[in-house]
């Protein structure tokens, strides 16, 4: 039909070669079919192609099966150091690694907009499976619908994964026991920077480059060196200050922080600061914060250290009995404040 | 970080703290003016480090803070207007007017964005040319020449769908209304680094002398503050009276003299209604006769007209009274309890300089 340039139909008959995404291609006909097959089949390969089915079915192993969820919605779609699809394979294999999981097998559903140009969703899709294949997961089964235009934002990514947590592992904020260790796997803020500098055409902040990165083989590694983990949280929305308020609640123990220990680099600094932001606040994508006996601290950074992901892990505090407040944080002067859960989120200041 | 790591310095701090405990023979009440600086204090502890002699009061130079219920209110209602795009500063959005915020505003389908700069706001207008956009310009001396220079741009590129709805406030009067009001107790002023920056500091050495009160110009960062603070405590203790500058790295006496031209060339004084405390004359500034085409009340003042005024402040809210140092937020009856950020009987608890904020989010909401 499309080798006919002249025939132009009347009626709206999808053409099948158009080059963005139409409101067939979520209808279950012909259309949807071959979206499936050319860019989902295509880039996520066997283990999609071989159930196309409404599920997929897997043999299990020994261990403790751990289940997560979780949504991506993010502007722009792609930004420096990753993108909307490797995020959604990252934040979902990070959510199941908190859980001290090695991840295995996820879902993909996507919400398209209708008028999303195929080679946007191809790249996104693209970038899911090679970070998949990085991550050793496999992409199982997924889902399409197509909303009109103007119902959505280009893109929405709903991942599910499923993972297998080691026999007597038991990693939760209850586990935590006050005299623990809280150590950070990196320095914070360069997600969220990265995604604002691109979102508001920040130029001064064009170097910043998100740490979007699956956490899951640096945690297992630490695991398997008989790291007595009591909790792990990867420190997305919220930030550092957010997680800890978060664990610190369900924990029942008051944690206290060293602002000097904590690293931010340069240029998310600087951002911060022009804009009026906390980097402790600050989403990242590919940093957590774990909780061990203080006995094992020194030998979990050795071990974080050697993962690219963990090289700038440290020491930033320590876990105590319940004191007044949830989280305190002692400041690069030596004073002390409180770290408090924020209202919303944080806004750019007017001056 | 260069610029800032030694500005937070640990030992150079101690070592100022040590020099104003040696100097302080008496009991000193000095104001910070500016927002910023009252946020810095309270996240970085300083009041800690300072003797007990010293009482640090917060002032009103919380720009968001005191922008009055109405002047909020019609912001709502411009944004609410199909045709129109709001552009506003982040921190301008969760303050209640006597009808809602603009969070409410954007929620209820109303076009309102968050810019850096009039200058975005003036580059949304010229890539929307069927569209209104509303600048709600909000601010003291340090933003308005921002804002004046969007209006010149505006007009040397014939932007028409361009306008101001001002909000602007002058920090001189305030200190003076300050001064003069019954009761006051505050001895000396830490005065706002970047709005001196603008506009130099002539004008505090006639305030100086006329109410034998000594001003530092005083920078944000902690060092900047404890700095500021030991010149005030060494001015106080020998009696003097005068204006001094700590804030060398950013501000001259004369200020910035092509931003001043720019801010004269838009805007003049007028009479400006603070929120909390009532109106103070030539405290804010309006668009002049040549640019009230771009004033945005001007030019929808038919909508807010027909809107009418909104009922005034929560009477629970004693703001006006933190804001000119006469409470501290901890001793205000609804802190915590009836106004918390989530539900904000006033500015200063949800404005990103806002004292009250300040003490919710770094001390807790207990009134410890």
């Amino acid at each position: 039909m499309s080798d006919n340039k002249s025939f132009e139909p009347a009626c709206p008959l999808p053409i099948p070669e158009k080059k963005t995404v139409q409101l067939a291609h979520g209808g279950g006909g012909r259309l949807m079919q071959q979206l499936i097959r050319e860019v989902f089949v295509r880039s996520f390969g066997d283990p999609l192609s071989t159930h196309l089915h409404d599920g997929a079915t897997w043999p299990v192993s020994e261990g403790t099966l751990a289940f997560t969820t979780d949504s991506y919605v993010v502007q722009p779609l792609f930004f420096p150091g990753g993108d909307i699809g490797s995020l959604a394979v990252h934040g979902t294999v990070n959510d199941l690694a908190m859980c001290g999981a090695t991840p295995l097998w996820l879902s993909a559903g996507f919400i398209l907009e209708e008028g999303l140009a195929i080679e946007t969703l191809q790249r996104v899709v693209d970038s899911m499976a090679k970070a998949a294949r990085e991550a050793g997961v496999a992409i199982v089964t997924g889902d399409t619908k197509v909303v009109d235009k103007g119902k959505g934002d280009g893109i929405f990514i709903n991942t599910a994964g499923i993972g297998v947590v080691p026999p007597g592992v038991n990693i939760g904020p209850k586990q935590i026991v006050p005299g623990d260790a809280i150590l950070v796997s990196g320095d914070l803020g360069s997600h969220g920077v990265a995604v604002l500098s691109v979102r508001e055409g920040l130029s001064f902040a064009g170097n910043i480059a998100s740490d979007s990165a699956p956490l899951h083989r640096v945690v297992a590694h630490l695991i398997a060196a008989g790291i007595e983990i009591h909790c792990l949280r990867d420190l997305t929305r919220g930030g550092l200050a957010s997680a800890l308020n978060e664990i610190a609640s369900a924990s029942g123990t008051t944690l206290s922080i060293d602002e000097r220990a904590i690293a931010v680099q340069n240029e998310v600094q600087g951002a911060c600061e022009v804009l009026g932001l906390d980097p402790l606040y600050v989403a990242n994508e590919g940093r957590f914060v774990a909780f061990v006996p203080k006995a094992d601290a020194e030998r979990a950074l050795v071990i974080m250290r050697n993962h690219a992901v963990a090289r700038k892990a440290s020491l930033v505090g320590e876990a105590g009995s319940r004191g007044s407040s949830p989280v305190v944080l002692k400041t690069v002067l030596g004073t002390h404040r409180i770290l408090d859960l924020l209202s919303g989120e944080q806004l750019p200041r007017i001056c | 970080m260069k610029y800032v790591d030694e500005f937070r310095d640990r030992g150079h701090a101690e070592t100022l703290a040590g020099a104003i405990k040696r100097t302080v023979t008496r009991p000193w009440t000095i104001m910070e003016v500016c927002g910023g600086q009252t946020h810095s204090i309270v996240k970085f502890g300083l009041d800690e480090l300072l003797p007990e002699m010293v009482t640090l009061v917060h002032g009103p130079g919380c720009p968001v803070c005191v922008t009055p219920t109405a002047l909020i209110d019609h912001a709502v209602v411009l944004a609410s207007i199909p045709r129109v795009i709001l552009c506003t500063f982040g921190d301008m959005l969760r303050v209640p007017g006597s009808r809602g915020d603009l969070f409410g505003a954007k929620a209820a389908g109303g076009d309102v964005r968050i810019v850096y700069s009039p200058l975005d706001a003036l580059a949304l207008a010229r890539a929307n040319p069927d569209r209104e956009i509303v600048c709600f310009a909000v601010g003291f001396e340090t933003t308005a020449p921002a804002y004046a220079m969007a209006a010149i741009q505006a007009r040397r590129l014939g932007v028409a769908n361009f306008s101001l709805l001002t909000a602007q406030v002058l920090v001189p009067p305030a200190i003076e209304a300050i001064l003069s009001a019954p009761g006051c107790r505050v001895q000396g002023f830490l005065a706002a680094g970047h709005v001196c920056t603008v506009m130099g500091y002539e004008e505090y050495e006639d305030l100086a002398r006329r109410y034998h009160v000594p001003l530092v110009v005083t920078g944000f960062e902690p060092i900047d503050v404890l700095e500021g603070v030991a010149m005030l405590v060494g001015q106080l203790e020998e009696g003097r009276a005068v204006v001094e500058n700590q804030y060398t790295r950013s501000v001259r006496r004369e200020g910035n003299i092509s931003a001043q031209a720019a801010l004269r060339e838009v805007f003049e004084p007028a009479a400006q209604t603070w929120r909390g405390i009532g109106e103070i004359p030539r405290s804010g500034l309006k668009l002049t006769a040549a640019y009230a085409g771009f004033d945005a009340a001007l030019r929808f003042h038919d909508v807010l007209a027909k809107s009418g005024s909104g009922g005034g402040e929560d009477p629970d809210c004693r703001s006006g009274l933190v804001l000119q140092g006469l409470l501290k937020p901890t001793d205000c009856e609804a802190f915590g309890t009836r106004c918390t950020p989530e539900r904000p009987l006033g500015a200063p608890m949800v404005s990103s300089e806002g004292a009250c904020a300040a003490y919710y989010r770094y001390r807790g909401n207990g009134k410890g």
